[in-house]
């Protein structure tokens, strides 16, 4: 950090042996990364046409036609995806921030509440996510509601919001519990309630801290919502199997994948660039390798 | 099972690994070295019989054996009771009418199962045919070889006996129904293009999720094909009918349900000639349809307009 801010300064050109150093470290580092890449990029170009069957995965998996003819029906689908993503994120976040405070709760009236909060983060992580989405796609509908609220759309995202809040639970419980234990005895003895402190002092750093796993519980939520056309709502996927099974074609998969990819990968840099800044903040300088 | 371990212990222990790789529905080469091992076999057991005709001799997976594959599970009326062994079921009887003209005796017919979709995929067959209600169309023909047909149906509607549209005698009155159908269907093919309903269909997996769905009342109904239709309204939904069936015309053609093979496998032909003579010099093919299908076609006609 120092030597970074000295160099911007400009006041002295003249780099010291270490610097210069440095900089040869760095040079010969990203030309060995920049070599490796370029070998592996020309084996992949190179051989991988050249296998005996390049040509019928090349028509199955990458047909330029189907490509065209599917994708705009896929991004329709996939708008599909973006929605039911949008509104379970909020439920998710507030069941599962709900969750977490039980689970942290203290006082010992409230033992059935944290025992309640550990059962449900338990069961809906330990039960696979389609089985909640079966059971309650079809299941609570199947008890006699009318339309409109028996809508599989409803009730499927009802389904993730319920096993992605136990998960998200949890991390919300482990930001809480890594707040050190002193910031509470401070704040208390500033005249602070319990609640108070949660909510001035506990939360507000807990959260930050826990922002990159929570991006990565979203990264892997928006794949997932996929999992509601099981219960009939064709989005993204399903639209791609409809399309494959017409077609006899696996094109329109991957034209969903890079939909999907379109979305999250800018979602996992932001994770990653989070979890950087969060890490320069918090630890020492890195090591190299 | 039995005869497959008992065909281990035959064959000694190197053939076994081949064998292995040969079950899991292996590739080219690994049936090829089992063909000739089984060679060696025949030799020992030359008066073996009821293991294939002339046609189909080294054109199976397993030299005399035929693999056979349908759902998983199998619906009745197809198959009874989900056990395609015991003959029973439309597509059972049929599977080993055609076995026993080609020559293959029941201890020679091996049943393996697989999903719908995942059979009319292109790649490796673990099976000789498959059938289970597969209807033959152009882009499917791409990457699966298709036999002749074996029954020829057309798309029906199953609904709850009490809702809005059990009567519907047209198509038009229909628009406004919610409709669910299985993925990759024909009957789904049917429903966006001839029922154009304004909202947009359910699709499932298989039938059992859009029978829950229909038990939800997500759905109106749902468009299978009609003898489908009459076991899925007469035993699995309680409170459900046959709503109608819809009539063939230029822009529906029928549906021929055909069994599925391995692109170009030449395997068909045999079939082909055991499918004809049940149809035409047997009439095996009839009788087989009137046990098993005969009060699964009356159901009053919805007209396309």
């Amino acid at each position: 950090m120092a030597l970074g801010l000295h160099r911007r300064a400009g006041h002295q050109p003249r780099l010291t042996q270490r610097q210069q150093h440095e900089r040869r470290q760095r040079r010969r580092s990203s030309l060995i990364a920049a070599a490796s890449t370029l070998v592996v990029l020309v084996a992949v170009v190179v051989l991988v046409p050249r296998m005996p069957r390049w040509d019928r995965v090349k028509q199955s998996f990458f047909d330029v036609e189907q490509m065209q003819d599917s994708f705009p029906r896929l991004l329709d689908a996939f708008w599909l995806d973006v929605k039911i993503f949008a509104w379970t994120t909020p439920a998710i976040f507030v069941v599962a921030l709900l969750v977490a405070l039980a689970r942290n709760s203290r006082s010992p009236a409230m033992f059935p509440l944290r025992a309640l909060a550990a059962a449900y983060t338990d069961v809906m992580r330990g039960v696979p996510v389609i089985l909640w989405i079966y059971l309650v796609g079809f299941g609570v509908p199947g008890l006699g509601l009318e339309r409109p609220y028996n809508s599989p759309l409803l009730w499927g995202s009802v389904a993730l919001a319920m096993t992605y809040s136990g998960y998200v639970a949890e991390v919300f419980r482990a930001g809480i519990d890594s707040v050190h234990e002193s910031q509470r005895a401070a704040a208390r003895s500033l005249g602070l309630s319990g609640a108070q402190t949660m909510r001035f002092v506990v939360l507000p750093q807990a959260v930050r801290r826990v922002v990159p796993p929570l991006l990565n519980d979203l990264v892997s939520l928006q794949k997932d919502v996929a999992l509601v056309s099981l219960i009939g709502p064709i989005e993204i996927l399903r639209q791609a199997g409809i399309d494959k099974s017409k077609f006899a074609n696996f094109t329109p998969f991957v034209v969903a994948a890079v939909i999907f990819l379109s979305v999250t990968i800018p979602l996992t840099r932001l994770t990653d660039y989070l979890w950087h800044r969060e890490r320069r903040r918090t630890s020492g300088s890195r090591v190299a390798a | 099972m039995k005869q497959r371990s008992t065909r281990i212990r035959l064959i000694g222990l190197g053939a076994v690994a081949v064998l292995g790789l040969a079950a899991c529905g292996g590739d080219d080469s690994a049936s090829e070295d089992n063909v000739a091992d089984e060679a060696t076999e025949e030799a020992v057991e030359e008066t073996a019989s009821g293991t294939g005709n002339d046609c189909t001799a080294g054109k199976t997976l397993a030299e005399g054996k035929l693999t056979i594959a349908t759902g998983n599970p199998a619906y009745e009326p197809w198959v009874v009771g989900d056990a395609p062994e015991s003959k029973e079921g439309f597509e059972a009887a049929v599977a080993y009418g055609v076995a026993e003209e080609m020559g293959f005796t029941d201890e020679n017919i091996v049943w393996v199962r697989t999903g719908f979709d995942e059979a009319i995929q292109p790649g490796a067959k673990n099976f000789d045919f498959n059938l289970q209600q597969f209807s033959i169309t152009e882009e499917r023909k791409a990457t699966v070889s298709f036999s002749d047909p074996y029954y020829s149906t057309n798309q029906a509607l199953v609904g709850f006996a009490d809702s809005a549209i059990a009567g519907a005698t047209s198509v038009s009155e229909l628009k406004g129904a919610k409709f669910g159908a299985q993925a990759g269907t024909t009957s789904l093919d049917f429903i966006t293009k001839v029922i154009q309903p304004t909202a947009e269909p359910f699709v499932y997996d298989d039938n059992a999720a859009a029978k829950a769905a229909l038990e939800a009342k997500q759905i109106d109904a749902i468009v299978v094909d009609l003898p489908t239709a009459f076991y899925i309204s007469a035993v699995e939904i309680e409170g459900s009918k046959v709503i109608g069936q819809f009539p063939l015309s230029d822009q529906v053609a029928a549906d021929n349900f055909g069994m599925v093979f391995d692109l170009d496998n030449p395997l068909v032909e045999c079939v082909n000639v055991a499918l004809g003579r049940m149809r035409d010099l047997t009439y095996e093919l009839v009788s087989i349809e009137e046990t098993w299908l005969s009060g699964y076609t009356g159901a009053p006609v919805i007209s396309l307009d």
